[in-house]
């Protein structure tokens, strides 16, 4: 009945390339997807090089940093992206927050997507009993309120980075499972599943080569679309005291300090707000790109 | 048919163009189409997939999917105006009163949350004003016109608790409850069983003959246009290949396309009188030697009292509170080189029987594969025995994992079971491809990138891949063209001479069973009713449920159109029932040369 079918004899268009390269290849060809690579890059190496590329320390309180009635400078051509009620560079600060905040976004997120998608995979691959377990011990952890479990978590630990992404990666994990655990579920009865059953395949084969390859792009999806909210909750934490310590900048800790100042100096919200908003975004369009070209099925497909 | 000559024309299709966008730039997919409908009359637009003659139904319909197909041209005259041309607005008093449309799938075309009574009732005040008690009779009206038992009860149901021909009932219900004048019916009765089919088809055309309903009918399968149809059109890649009053097309068909698709149909009955299969095209001879010897073979698959049974979980518990008696105490055997079919309607437990022999399913009874009994045995135990056993599934596109490529697909059975690696594999693959008449340069691609009879062939390649002694194969033809199916049917023939295959071949088309097995056994409720040679059960069909299925089914020939069907009224039992249920066994009795006829309450 529909169109897509071919002759029988007829030969399908479009042959397989060879794996190596084709992804970055790819990649390059889509312009959205560079200029979220090309962020990313940036913002990697700003957090690697923030030493050599800032004209302040981050906590050095400037003496001309302030006008004479002690308010914060607007972005000019000294400082950048101007300064804050500290009288700091917020160009320097902001240069130093990407490390933070890179940590917290990918690697507290990639822990949680990854336990996450573990919990999720083997929940609905196995179901039964270890399934059960897994997926109520999970709903508990969904009814718990995130933040007092935060709080609880980095009150035990004394505070500091490392925690905070800890602490992150505990909360946030559990969406991640039950979306994965969902699609693991019906993945799981599709008939090619069953064929390969059929064909005698091991518990492992049909996991890791039949099930896990389709999972990848939900997979991608979740750890781009986490970093913004990770990003945000290292914020909130950091605003409640018990995640990243001032004065060592953050892009979250940065916006909370100086919230209550948005009417008369926005800079000092703007300029980090923006930042989150375009890691994300860059973030997004890879993870997007990436889907596409991991799917074999979008290959010379019209 | 003179009678027809003289009615008016309502629907007049000018040189119909269909283009959809590909990146490539426009594609026409239909392509100077004309032909004139009258009223009273039935055309059957008859083509294989892709043929273009769905989206003809859609362009009169003016419900094409733009703007990624539109009408590119020529001009579809209904009465003075050119539905072309219309304006949405115009097109939406106009569809539903004057020109309604059945689609394929009475599941899906009906929307689930909404009831009978409710949905019929939208239908009609689309283009009528009609409220309280007066829709109401409106609609049990519209009901009772379809023959479907207690009209009042269906008001309140919904889709779900009505069975898939019930469903078929209610659409054409509101298709003709405002008495349009064209009605287009696209594939209406390919999603169900044939008895049902039957049933659908004779309603059709009892109602068209009462109100002169001119009908555009879009089939695949040339009995159901045998069957119903006055003129044929024949399509294929968008172009009309012949038309023609329904006798010429079948008699003498002028152009190849036609001649092959005709030939490519299997036909009930063919076969009458010979004892074996029909063999691939080349041989048509039935081979001698593999009819049941008098020299015990020992049967590569022995079935006893096989049961299965599935839980239904309710209540807040989730305690078992029903149960699917989906196949009951069924015995069979099968023979190397010999094939199998097992046949029945949908729910009627052949493929659960299939699966159960896979070991894919818990069951109760002694299966033995190859002298193997497989009850008890855990997935690693098992994995030996898939060596002698495989299975090739209905849908070749859902059982390939779609992120593999083709060649991995038929390398990975020889990979679990440790037989090859290396360029042994690959060669061993490469050997399996040009075997089931695949190039072996596509082994690097991915099964979207085939047609649905490759696919089935890949799958073919994949069973095979094993050197199995016995396949399974579930509906293994029934989602291909039939020009398509009779290819794989004769690669499936020819690698049974070759190899001794055996197969059990699940199917529910009379027609394709009568072509390529040895013995039959037919299903009914999780029991085989009737079993015994092809011979037997087709030339001599004793049993009740046998003959109903066999009169059902539609023949590609309209000397023998059926004036009237056989009345079958009624739908098949549910298999759920209670705990407490005690199922009654049928008895079987040889009634002569191993011909095993269940005994019917007189």
């Amino acid at each position: 009945m529909t169109l897509a079918a071919a002759p029988e004899s007829g030969a399908a268009p479009v042959a397989a390339a060879p794996r190596a390269g084709r992804v970055l290849r790819e990649l390059m060809r889509r312009k959205l997807a560079m200029f979220g690579f090309a962020i990313i890059v940036l913002v990697v190496l700003a957090a690697i090089f923030a030493p050599f590329i800032v004209p302040h320390e981050p906590t050095e309180q400037l003496f001309d940093g302030l006008t004479l009635e002690g308010a914060p400078l607007p972005p000019n051509a000294q400082f950048w992206f101007g300064t804050d009620l500290l009288g700091r560079d917020l160009f320097s600060r902001l240069v130093y927050g990407a490390r933070t905040s890179l940590i917290i976004g990918v690697v507290a997120n990639g822990i949680a997507v990854v336990i996450g998608a573990l919990v999720g995979i083997t929940a609905g691959f196995f179901q039964g009993i270890v399934g059960s377990v897994l997926m109520r011990f999970t709903d508990l952890m969904m009814a718990f309120p995130a933040l007092l479990l935060a709080i609880v978590l980095a009150a035990l630990f004394h505070p500091s980075l490392w925690i905070v992404a800890l602490v992150i990666a505990m909360v946030n994990w559990v969406q991640v499972a039950r979306v994965i655990y969902t699609e693991t579920r019906s993945l799981a009865e599709r008939e090619f599943v069953e064929a390969e059953w059929a064909l005698g395949a091991g518990k492992a084969r049909i996991l890791f080569r039949h099930v896990l390859p389709h999972l990848v792009s939900t997979i991608v999806v979740w750890a781009t679309l986490g970093i913004a909210t990770t990003v945000l909750l290292e914020a909130t934490l950091s605003f409640l005291g018990i995640g990243v310590q001032p004065p060592t900048p953050s892009w979250g800790n940065i916006i909370y300090e100086n919230q209550t100042y948005f009417t008369s100096a926005p800079w000092l919200v703007f300029i980090p707000g923006v930042a989150i908003i375009l890691l994300a975004l860059a973030f997004n369009l890879v993870g997007d790109a990436l889907r596409d070209i991991l799917d074999p099925t979008q290959k010379g497909r019209h | 048919m003179s009678a027809i000559k003289a009615a008016e024309t309502v629907l007049s299709v000018r040189d119909l163009k269909v283009q959809v966008a590909t990146p490539a730039g426009a594609r026409a997919v239909v392509e100077g189409l004309s032909f004139d409908l009258h009223a009273g009359e039935t055309i059957c637009i008859a083509g294989e997939s892709g043929s273009g003659k769905s989206m003809t139904a859609l362009s009169v319909m003016r419900l094409l999917p733009e703007p990624m197909a539109r009408i590119g041209g020529g001009e579809i005259l209904f009465g003075e105006r050119d539905l072309a041309s219309l304006t949405e607005g115009e097109m939406r008093r106009l569809r539903g009163n004057d020109i309604a449309m059945i689609f394929q799938e009475p599941m899906t075309s009906l929307n689930p949350v909404l009831t009978i009574g409710r949905q019929l009732g939208e239908a009609l005040q689309a283009h009528r004003t009609l409220t309280g008690s007066a829709l109401k009779k409106a609609v049990v009206a519209a009901l009772e016109q379809v023959r479907i038992s207690e009209p009042e009860r269906r008001l309140k149901q919904y889709p779900h608790e009505l069975s898939g021909g019930m469903r078929q009932r209610v659409m054409i219900a509101m298709a003709l409850a405002l008495n349009p004048r064209v009605l287009i019916a696209d594939e209406p009765t390919t999603a169900l069983d044939v008895t049902v089919q039957a049933q659908i088809l004779e309603l059709i055309r009892d109602l068209q003959r009462e109100r002169g309903t001119a009908v555009i009918l879009i089939t695949h399968d040339m009995g159901v246009v045998a069957e119903m149809a006055d003129r044929v059109i024949v399509m294929n890649h968008g172009k009309v290949v012949e038309q023609g009053p329904v006798g010429q097309i079948f008699t003498a068909p002028k152009q190849p396309y036609t001649r092959e698709l005709l030939a490519a149909v299997p036909k009930l009955g063919a076969l009458k009188g010979s004892e074996g299969p029909m063999r691939a095209s080349a041989a048509p001879a039935p081979v001698a030697d593999i009819k049941p010897t008098p020299v015990p073979v020992r049967p590569v698959v022995e079935v006893n009292n096989l049961t299965v049974r599935f839980d239904i979980h309710g209540g807040l518990l989730q305690r078992v509170v029903r149960r699917v008696h989906a196949v009951e105490k069924i015995s069979f055997s099968l023979k190397p080189g010999e094939t199998l079919a097992l046949v029945g309607e949908s729910g009627c437990g052949k493929s659960t029987t299939g699966r159960a022999l896979m070991g894919l399913l818990p069951f109760t009874g002694d299966v033995l594969v190859a002298g193997t009994p497989l009850g008890g045995l855990s997935r690693a135990q098992l994995r030996p025995v898939r060596r002698d056993i495989q299975m090739i599934f209905q849908d070749p596109y859902a059982s390939l994992d779609p992120r593999m490529t083709v060649g991995d697909l038929v390398g990975e059975p020889l990979t679990i079971h440790g037989l090859a690696s290396g360029s042994e594999l690959e060669d061993r693959v490469a050997w399996l491809f040009s075997r089931v008449g695949l190039d072996r340069d596509h082994m690097h691609r991915h099964p979207h990138e085939f047609s649905g009879g490759q696919r089935q062939r890949i799958c073919i390649a994949r069973a095979l891949s094993l050197s199995p002694r016995v396949i399974v194969a579930d509906e293994s033809v029934s989602a291909l063209d039939v020009s398509v199916q009779a290819r794989v049917l004769d690669l499936l023939q020819e690698l049974q001479d070759e190899m001794g295959l055996s197969y059990l071949f699940i199917s529910h088309d009379m027609a394709v069973v009568e072509q390529i097995s040895h013995r039959v056994a037919v299903m009914y409720l999780g029991q085989i009713v009737e079993t015994g040679t092809r011979a037997q059960v087709f030339d001599d069909p004793r049993h009740s449920y046998t003959r109903r299925l066999i009169e059902a089914v539609p023949i590609a020939d309209p000397a023998r159109k059926r004036e009237s069907f056989v009345r079958m009224e009624g739908e098949i039992p549910s298999p759920v029932h209670g705990l407490d249920y005690q199922p009654v066994y049928a008895e079987l009795e040889d009634i002569g040369a191993r011909h095993l006829v269940a005994r019917e309450a007189a």
